[in-house]
């Protein structure tokens, strides 16, 4: 009993970064229609800029995430801007070749100035463990959970009540439609693509202050799909449900079968969920025609 | 030279004809010399470079009839690559078959593996197919990695050197040897292809790609299609995959991870999608741009050191940022370069 609270707990507590990755890939995907195979890149950078600022810089914390917001918001734009707007309206190939290429020229730049060596930070979360139900759980996972809570309620929040949520939803529901009410499809676009990053950053420092600062921080931007398939990729509850099953059952397999396995159960999961219900469990159905 | 200036064909055989003007014989003769010469020309360092650049046409000019004629992204090129690889190892290593037998057998049954992977192309495309074909490549490499039967335990597998018949490659002339069959085996490909797309079959691809409703509605049998182009495309790529196996003599998984796919996909792209000829244009730029680039530090890194000391990720940065500069300012890629290069020429000192 012990080991399976355990396992549940880190497992939600990986869902839960994973469900934030994955939030900024369905906003992107949602309001501009791109794949985003560099969403591990934004976890990656914020997760550097987090890092040089506090530890390297030596600034203190909330100064730290200020300086990694706005590098990592910037970044964002500018990517929208300069690779993805010239490309709207051309085929998927492009569109998901050109976000491959970005997510090698930014783990390069990142290894560039930081190397290939692991970085050890010091903690922000508290790690001692506390009992729950005879098992017992570092403190540092719970807040985790409680972090990414409270950021997807915050932005699902957004999305129903205020004006540029409700904007998002227009654009991404109908562009035309949106444009001819006044939205500025531009603005949105860009608002996406930087709460992405936004998202992703939070994603990375969590990630970061339990595991550590290395080069791994990106490969979370690959397991983002089973978790969108699984959801469905233009939901954003679909990101909660589908973070927190890839999670747990990842921690699951690894803990209770083998390690080596876990890390492809979760394409499996893919491959099953395309084969059976391929729109994911939220996702939209469209029908296409001619 | 004659350059045509027109469309004068009489008869359909004339029209099919791949080549129709003396300039491009005169070119056909060039590129002949060029290949026949080039052994003579580079040393044996370069020698293997070009070899391995054969290699990627082959892989190359099978993921572009996927992708490029029948518009289905594909990331699982690396895992089929490894299934060319070990099932030719195997075959001939531990099977003691023939290599030319093991290598064809290697060709069907990658062919084989692609059209089951192929099938979720049935329900899905675009994005999701790409996502689909991810995890195609994850779960092969996983079984490559962990299926300890595949290595005996070992983790690789060791492919004695090449050995057909009398014919047996050495050491001291292996790179010479290798290039005048790997010559062969790509011109072959690259022929075969090329024709593919003059046959009904090659057509079908066409018009799934540009629209797989409409094609359905004008009688393609999409499913049949989509499976063949899967089929077709993965046996080139085990052809690939087989070649790497025998030329290199070791088999690893670390040879046919995602970012082998990834480079694939970069080969077709820069050198145009759905473009023969772009695919060994495109094999060829990305399999030269690493060596050129250590040309390149070893060159400055006297003034320069950051460069030499910084080259695995500089390496890396260029190659992202070829894919990126290529999409956005010419998304045709190489093979539209060289034939506006040609229309400049052909229409000089008029502009159109």
């Amino acid at each position: 009993m012990s080991t399976f609270i355990n396992l549940l707990i880190y497992g939600l507590a990986d869902g839960a970064i994973l469900a934030l990755a994955a939030l900024g890939f369905v906003l992107i995907y949602k309001a501009t229609g791109v794949i985003n195979f560099a969403q591990g890149e934004f976890l990656l950078i914020g997760a550097y800029a987090f890092y040089a600022a506090f530890v390297l810089l030596g600034l203190p914390i909330t100064v730290a995430i200020v300086f990694g917001v706005i590098v990592t918001t910037l970044l964002a734009l500018m990517v929208e801007r300069f690779v993805l707007r010239p490309l709207i309206g051309e085929n998927p190939i492009s569109v998901i070749m050109v976000t491959i290429g970005l997510s090698l020229f930014l783990k390069a730049v990142v290894q560039m100035f930081f190397g290939t060596s692991v970085r050890a930070m010091p903690s922000i979360l508290p790690t001692r463990s506390v009992g729950i139900l005879g098992g017992s759980v570092p403190l540092n996972r719970l807040y985790v959970i409680a972090i990414a809570a409270v950021v997807l309620t915050a932005f699902t929040l957004f999305f129903r009540w205020s004006r540029h949520g409700i904007a998002m939803r227009a654009v991404a529901d109908d562009q035309q439609a949106a444009m001819t009410t006044g939205i500025s499809v531009r603005r949105v676009f860009a608002m996406a693509w930087a709460l992405a990053a936004l998202s992703a950053l939070i994603a990375g420092v969590l990630l970061a202050d339990i595991a550590a600062v290395d080069g791994n921080i990106a490969l979370y931007g690959l397991l983002v799909f089973p978790v969108v398939i699984l959801g469905g990729l233009d939901s954003v509850p679909g990101t909660i449900v589908g973070g927190l099953t890839i999670g747990v059952l990842k921690q699951m397999v690894s803990g209770y079968a083998d390690p080596g396995l876990a890390a492809v159960i979760p394409y499996v999961v893919l491959v099953a969920i395309l084969m059976i219900k391929p729109y994911g469990l939220f996702g939209e159905v469209r029908i296409e025609r001619v | 030279m004659a350059t045509s200036t027109g469309l004068y064909h009489r008869t359909y055989r004339s029209e099919l004809a791949l080549r129709h003007t003396r300039a491009e014989y005169a070119r056909l003769a060039l590129m002949i010399l060029g290949l026949v010469a080039l052994p003579y020309l580079v040393n044996n360092y370069w020698l293997g470079i070009v070899n391995t650049i054969l290699i990627a046409v082959v892989g190359a000019v099978g993921l572009n009839i996927l992708t490029g004629f029948t518009g289905q992204i594909s990331l699982g090129q690396g895992g089929f690559l490894a299934v060319g690889a070990y099932s030719s190892a195997i075959f001939s290593s531990r099977g003691g078959m023939p290599v030319v037998v093991s290598i064809i057998l290697a060709v069907l049954l990658t062919a084989v593996v692609g059209a089951f992977f192929g099938l979720p192309a049935l329900r899905l495309k675009g994005l999701y197919l790409a996502i689909a074909t991810l995890a195609s490549q994850e779960i092969i490499i996983f079984i490559a990695r962990r299926w300890e039967w595949l290595t005996e335990g070992q983790g690789f597998i060791s492919v004695p050197r090449l050995e057909v018949g009398a014919f047996k490659v050495e050491r001291l002339t292996f790179e010479w040897q290798w290039y005048w069959i790997l010559l062969v085996v790509a011109v072959i490909s690259t022929l075969a292809a090329r024709n593919l797309f003059r046959t009904g079959l090659g057509r079908a691809f066409m018009a799934v790609r540009d629209q797989d409703i409409a094609a359905e509605a004008i009688g393609v049998n999409l499913t049949h299609t989509k499976v063949l182009a899967f089929a077709v495309s993965s046996g080139f790529v085990g052809l690939a995959g087989a070649l790497t196996a025998h030329y290199t003599e070791t088999v690893t998984w670390e040879r046919f991870t995602l970012e082998v796919s990834v480079t694939y996909l970069a080969m077709i792209l820069v050198g145009g999608l759905g473009s023969i000829a772009g695919a060994v244009y495109g094999a060829t730029f990305i399999s030269l741009l690493p060596p050129l680039l250590t040309e390149f530090s070893d060159v400055v890194k006297d003034n320069l050191p950051f460069i030499a000391e910084q080259l695995p990720a500089i390496k890396n940065a260029a190659f992202g940022l070829i894919i990126i500069v290529f999409l956005i300012f010419e998304p045709r890629g190489l093979d539209r370069i060289w034939q506006r290069m040609k229309d400049y020429i052909r229409l000089w000192p008029f502009r159109y």
